[in-house]
This record gives structure tokens, sequence and C-alpha cells, in this order.
């Protein structure tokens, strides 16, 4: 019955959607305020029905109601609560129902907090969002239905993969999609501001906010989702440039440039066409990637739905809403007028740079991701594009964007002075060949790439220091009291800014120092034998069987000392899943905050996994693999603080209460009732 | 030249999305054998249970499939409807190649879901599975006259796999 509302509701909320993206629209260009008026309460409700079928997904996973072909094929009634809860968007239909709720939860908030919109800007936004709305709850009606009834019903369900039994995974698939659906708002004005021909500073502001929290949420995501490999794949890495992860990457590279030009377009009037183009490419590369997730034209881990219906259904939707928005462009974008001036030396320049090179970086990652797949279509042959393509191009696009990351916030508007930023920066400089210099010295392992990583951390966050210091005014005196006061009263745009640079700055220290530093041993074991890894010592005290809620495992004991004083005690599970016959390692990770050490156990050597080893044979050998990874946390703290400095940037005044937003609201009614 | 501009990103796109069209089209998981016209690699396989054993000797003079399977092989239990249709048609005859599995346990699941297969050897460790490039099971694999390895199928071989993929194989390596 519940599964019956839940479809019901989701069949209607594709009628509403139909009449938001019909009507708005008309109204906006013929000036009907009561037509316009049509999306708020439409947005609102679309997302109340949208909400209606979720929680009805939601009750089946939770009371384990195996009437519903999807629960059974995801959930069992002995799985853990919290991974009944998270199988709901484990699978494909649950995770595009999910989709769809940010997408429309997005355009209400729209509908609530665009007060202060000029009513057709609103109007359009909403028909926009609405568009991509009736795109996605027709193909999950049509070809992905999560409330299809499974008849006889069985007793139990299948399960979820073992793998994603996981807390840090709980969280990355909606923090993912936050992100990709989030860039859908940005889009949506972007088509909106085409439709009305006009681009302004206050367009600018109003897009911001939305794209500052897809690209949060987006951070987040990709650094849970990166996290979440680390540990529990077991590979000892932590990124490896697999199609799916370059499909999360893309539209964060694009997102980010986005941002950074967002701000031109806002404070200078300037890069609109531009910023446009990068809202619409953002959102464009984010449907692209729930493509190549979803229609398995590449193979990936991640590929949990290969099926060439969904595949052709979601590339007729991509033809029309990419398609659609970039002739849109090709029409409107010539009449977009540039009004900022502004000369080869100033910060306009900086954030044109650092979207030439971002965007580059985002093509780079695009083609390594595609070209498998294109050569296959024209008949070349299967090849894989691995890490040394991305090594060879992608990492030297960062190498100058960061250089130019620690000069851009120093130079001023339309015209500075290079040579007087750089002389401002010597102590910024100073402590970057300082930090390689001893690096070099103390010889702390990683090579060539460590060095300049380490370096070019130490570059970013001194000269971003440097820029809070004079901001604050530190350097004129102003040593005393009126520091704190001058802080409080710094944009919260400017700390979110000095946050997210020094957020990357640790990111860059811990991806450079743990790529170039990590140190592998892989061994058979006995009980009693000890291991060396760079400098710390692992005795393999033996194993025991124990016996979890769904699995059975043999647990390792390792005691791990450095210089003869204990460091630690590891455990590493080998898990056996009988319902889904699968073997999952479960590392054991111990990190003091500047390296992991991190240890998995592998099969009984001379017998397989599958075979189920039995506890006479206890005393036989294991394959152990250790890893030393330095710095490796830093990676994520750095990610955190990056999102952190978003957060702390989207809570800006200017955003909140956007008072020239007000100045521009009668003009644009006016504008809208006699267009 | 403004205008030149601005309809770029759309003709990129449209090559794009034409490449993804031709992209749905192939099928990534239909990876190339290394061993396709090789002779199959030298092998001897103790038997399971009462069938005999297989060894790289069994193979050749006519025209026989070659099927690795495990007992803890999920997807396996779906094809031995088609391999059982196929065996008992007598077209040509069907070995099996048990991969990283317990003899009791093999034997247990072939009694309860029926045995297709002419010989059965047993692969314990799955070192003969790495000779032949196996990747994963079930895989398939089609054995010339002249004892060469003339393709591979990957997953399991369902009813419409047999009629439209390995029926006509068979059947063009047998006119061969």
């Amino acid at each position: 019955m519940i599964g019956e509302v839940g479809h019901f509701a989701l069949v209607l909320a594709l009628v509403v959607a139909v009449v938001q993206a019909g009507l708005p629209l008309a109204g906006a260009t013929r000036g009907n305020a009561a037509w316009m008026a049509v999306a708020r309460p439409a947005a609102l409700l679309q997302f109340g029905c949208v909400a209606l079928a979720f929680a009805a997904l939601m009750h089946a996973y939770v009371t384990s109601d195996f009437s519903l072909r999807n629960v059974v094929e995801n959930s069992h009634s002995a799985k853990p609560l919290l991974y009944k809860i998270t199988g709901l968007w484990s699978n494909h239909e649950g995770s595009m129902l999910l989709w769809v709720l940010m997408l429309t939860g997005f355009g209400a908030a729209v509908a609530l907090f665009g007060e202060n919109l000029p009513m057709a800007l609103k109007a359009r936004v909403l028909a926009v969002q609405a568009m991509i709305g009736v795109g996605f709850l027709g193909f999950i009606l049509f070809t992905s239905n999560p409330f299809a009834r499974a008849f006889p019903v069985p007793p139990d369900g299948q399960g979820l993969n073992p793998i994603l039994q996981d807390p840090g995974l709980a969280f990355h698939p909606p923090m993912l999609y936050l992100g990709y659906v989030g860039f859908s708002m940005a889009f949506s004005f972007a088509v909106a501001a085409l439709l009305e021909g006009r681009v302004d500073a206050a367009w600018a502001r109003w897009v911001r906010p939305w794209t500052l929290v897809a690209w949060c949420a987006l951070t987040l995501g990709i650094a849970l989702g990166s996290w979440w490999a680390y540990y529990e794949l077991g590979w000892g890495g932590w990124w490896a440039w697999d199609p799916v992860e370059n499909a999360s990457f893309m539209p964060w590279l694009a997102g980010t440039a986005l941002l950074h030009s967002a701000i031109v377009a806002e404070k200078r009037d300037a890069l609109k066409s531009w910023t446009i183009l990068l809202a619409l490419v953002t959102f464009a590369l984010s449907l692209i990637g729930t493509f190549l997730v979803r229609s398995g034209v590449l193979s990936s881990v991640h590929a949990f739905a290969v099926d060439p219906t969904r595949g052709a259904y979601i590339l007729g939707l991509l033809v029309v809403v990419i398609g659609g928005s970039l002739t849109l462009y090709a029409v409107r974008a010539p009449a977009l007028n540039p009004t900022g001036q502004f000369a080869p030396i100033s910060r306009e320049s900086g954030l044109v740079l650092n979207n030439l090179l971002l965007s580059t970086a985002a093509l780079t990652v695009f083609l390594g991701t595609l070209y498998p797949l294109f050569l296959d279509a024209v008949g070349g042959g299967k090849v894989s594009v691995g890490a040394p393509y991305y090594n060879a191009t992608f990492v030297p696009l960062m190498v100058p964007l960061v250089a130019v990351m620690g000069v851009g916030p120093l130079l001023s508007w339309k015209r500075a002075d290079l040579a007087g930023v750089l002389l401002r920066l010597r102590l910024a400089a100073g402590l970057a060949v300082a930090v390689a210099v001893g690096t070099l010295w103390g010889h702390v392992g990683g090579g060539g790439f460590a060095v300049l990583g380490l370096a070019l951390a130490a570059w970013l966050l001194g000269a971003t220091v440097t820029e809070l210091v004079e901001r604050l005014g530190l350097r004129r005196g102003g040593v005393g009291g009126g520091i704190l006061a001058r802080a409080r009263h710094l944009p919260r745009s400017a700390w979110g800014m000095t946050l997210a640079h020094a957020g990357l700055a640790v990111s860059i220290a811990g991806i450079s120092v743990s790529a170039g530093g990590q140190v592998e041993h892989i061994a058979a074991m006995h009980p009693g034998d000890q291991a060396e890894v760079a400098g710390y010592v692992w005795r393999f005290d033996g194993t025991e069987p124990v016996t979890g809620p769904n699995y059975t495992a043999d647990r390792a004991h390792f005691t791990v000392s450095r210089n003869g004083r204990f460091v630690a005690e590891q455990m590493p599970e080998l898990r056996r899943y009988p319902l889904q016959g699968m073997t999952v390692a479960d590392v054991a990770i111990h990190t003091n905050g500047l390296a992991d050490l991190y240890v998995v156990l592998g099969d009984k050597r001379g017998t397989s996994p599958e075979a189920a080893p039995d506890a006479a044979q206890a005393t036989s050998d294991w394959v152990v693999r250790i890893y030393y990874n330095p710095l490796v946390p830093w990676i994520w703290f750095g990610a955190g603080i990056m999102a952190f400095g978003g957060i702390v940037s989207l809570t800006d005044r200017r955003l909140r209460i956007g008072a020239p937003v007000r100045r521009r609201h009668p003009a644009g009614a006016a504008e809208a009732a006699g267009a | 030249m403004r205008r030149i501009l601005t309809i770029l990103p759309i003709v990129a796109f449209a090559a794009l999305a034409g490449g993804l069209a031709l992209g749905l089209g192939t099928q990534p998981d239909r990876l190339p054998s290394a061993l396709i016209d090789q002779p199959v690699p030298v092998f001897g396989l103790p038997p399971l249970g009462a069938k005999p054993g297989l060894a790289q000797t069994d193979l050749g003079g006519r025209v026989i499939l070659v099927n690795f399977f495990a007992s803890w092989c999920a997807p396996c239990r779906l094809e031995q409807p088609a391999l059982a249709q196929l065996a008992a048609s007598g077209r040509v005859p069907v070995y099996g190649i048990d991969y990283k599995d317990k003899p009791e346990d093999a034997l247990r699941w072939l009694t309860s879901l029926g045995d297709p297969y002419g010989r059965i050897g047993i692969d314990r460790d799955g070192r003969v599975a790495i000779d032949w490039g196996v990747y994963g099971v079930p895989e398939t694999y089609l054995i010339d006259r002249a004892g060469r390895v003339r393709y591979r199928y990957a997953g399991p071989v369902t009813a419409q796999i047999l009629t439209d993929e390995i029926l006509p194989r068979i059947a063009a390596l047998e006119r061969s």
C-alpha cells in the first residue's frame, strides 16, 4: 500500500513538474504575473511529492518490506539499521530518487528564499529547474521504478554488497549528489539569464551561494569517497583515477572555476559570457558523470546499473539538456557585452589564469576518462588510461595554478603592481625555499615530487597568511586591541577564501608526501613473525575467529613498536559474508595525524578465501600487506578545511541580506510587469 | 568572430554525444582474450568425484566447450540450465574446470543442480585459470579441432547467449 502511495506521489510530481516547466516560462515571456506566480507553489508541491515518495521507499527499507523488488535486491532483515537506511541509495533506483529529491529540494529552496529575485527571473529559473525534474522523474518512472513489486514475495532479501556496508559510504552518495545537483541551480540561473538576455552583478550574486553550497558538498563528497576507498578497499591508496572518481572530479574542477569567475562577474561586470558557459558546462559534466556511471559505457567498480536502455535514456536527456542549453548559448551569448575593462596584470587577470588552468585540468581529466571509450567505439581496441597519463598531464597544470594562487589574492582589481606584490610575498617565497631545503636535508623521503609539493604547499600557505595579515593591518603597526575588531569585521567571504586556500595547501602537502613517500611491504607471515617497515616493527601475534552480525571473520593481532617501544595494537580482519559469498578485508589503520600505519590481512597462503579455512589450520601462513603512508590524513583534513571555508563564505553578509538586490528589485519587477 | 566562439561549445558537445551514442553499443565486459588462436596452455588437473579429470591432451580433435565454474559463484548457477541443455543435445562435449573450490562443496553443488560436464578438472589453487587468463568465474571457452582457443565469453552463459553467441560460433568452427 505504502509502495503504491510512493509510486503515485512520483507520478504526481512528474505532472506538477510539467506544469512548472511550462506555465511560468510562458508567463515570463508574456508578462503574465499570475502564470509566473505558479512557479512557487508548484516547486514546493513537487518537492513535497518527491519527499513523500522518498519517505515511502525509506519506510519499505526500514521495515524490510520484501514485496518491493528494490528492497529484496538490496536489503536483508539481518542488516544493521544504518545500512538498511543507506541501502536505499546504494543502488541505482534509490540513488536516482535521492537525486530527484535533492533537485526538487533546491527548487523549493529558491521558491522559499528567493524573495529578492525579480519575478521573471525567478519564474524562469524554477521553470528550467522543473524541466530537469521532468527528465529525471521520467527516467525513474519509465526505466528504473523503485516501487516495482516482487511476486512471489521472498522470505528475505539478497543483502547489500558488503563493501558498501560502511559508515563512510553511508554519507558519500548524499554529499556527492548534493554537489552534482547543486550545480543544477547555477545551470538554471544561467539558462534563465540567457533567456532574459541580461547578466549583471546582481545575477552573479544570486548564483554564487548556490554554487558555493554545491561546491562544499562536492568537496566533502569526493573527500569521503576517497577516504572510503582508502580504508575499505585495502589497496593502500586513496585515488585511482577511476572513471567514476573522475566523473565527480571534473564538475569539481569546473565548479571551482565557476566560483572564481562569478566573483569577476559580480565585482567587475566582466567575464559574463564565460561565467554563463562555465555554469552550463559544470552541470553538463555532472550529468555526463551520471551517464558514465549509470549507462555502463565505462566499466568500473561503481557501475552498478549496467543497462543500455537506461544509458540510451540518459544520453537522450544529455542531448536535450546540454545540447539545448549550449544552442541557446550560441544564439544568445554574443549579445552579452563585456563592460568591465582590466589591465593584463590585475586581480581579474589572475582569476582568468585560474579559470584557464582549471578548465584545462578538467579537459585533461575528461580526455583521459573518455579516450578509451572513443577508441573502442571507432574500433581502435581496448585501452586503459591510468595514473601515468594524469601524472604527466594533470600535475604540471597544478604547479602554475598553485603558484598563481599565492599571488592572485594580493593583486588589486583593474590594474596591479606585480613587482610590488612579489616583494610583499618574499616571506612566503623564503618559507617555500626553506621547506624545500629542509625536506631534502631531512630525508623525508618521496624524492622530487614530495619536495616540490611541500614547497608549493608552503608557498601557498605563506602567501595566504601574508594576505590575511595585510588585510588585518598587522604590518601597519596595528598591533593590539584593534586586531580582533578588524578580524570580526573582515567579510566572511574573505575568511572563507583564506580558509579554502589554506586547506588546499594542507591537502597538497598530504598528497605529495603520501604519493612520494609510501612504503609497501608484502609478506607471508606465521604467528610470531616480525616485519620492519619505515622504522616500525610489526609482530604478528596470531589470528582468532570472530562472528559479526552478518559475517564471520578471522581477526589478526599485530603489536606495533618503534625502537622497542609499544606504539599500537592493530587488528585487521578478513570477513566472509555468506549471503553474497564475498570475502572482504577490513583494514586496520593507526594514525598519529602525521602518518598512517595501514595493515591488511590477506588470504591464507595455499588456500583460497572461498574455501573457508577452518580453525585447525590456524598456524599456517597469512599474506599480510603493510603500508606506511606519511601525511595521508592531511589530504582529508585539508579537504575539510576547504569545505569549512566555503561554508564560512556562505554566511557572508551580502549573501544573507543582499542589500544591493533590494535596489534592483523594483526595476526588475517593473520590467517583468511591462515586458 | 565572437559568434564563432559561442558556437564552439555546442559543436564540441555534438561530437561528444555522437561518441557516447557509439559507445553505448560497445560492451566493456567483452575483454578480448590474449589466448585467442593460441594453443591451449599445458595443464593436467585431477578429477572431481567419479568423472575423469581434464588435461590439455583431452582437448582437440573436435570442437569442445570448456567452462570455468565454482560452487561459491552465484552467477554460475544461472548458466547451469543452458550448459545442461547443450550437453544433453550432444552437439559438443562440455568440460568443466572447478575453480578455487572444495571438492565436497563442488560435488554437493553439482548434485543439487545437475552435472552437465563430461570431464571435470579441479583447479584448487587457481594456477591453471591464471594460465588461461581467467579473471573471474564463470568463463567459457571454445577450443577448435587443432586444440587452439578460439573464443572466450566472460559471464554466465544464459539461454540467449547460448543461442546468439555460442552456437553460431560452434557451427562456424565445425565448418572451418
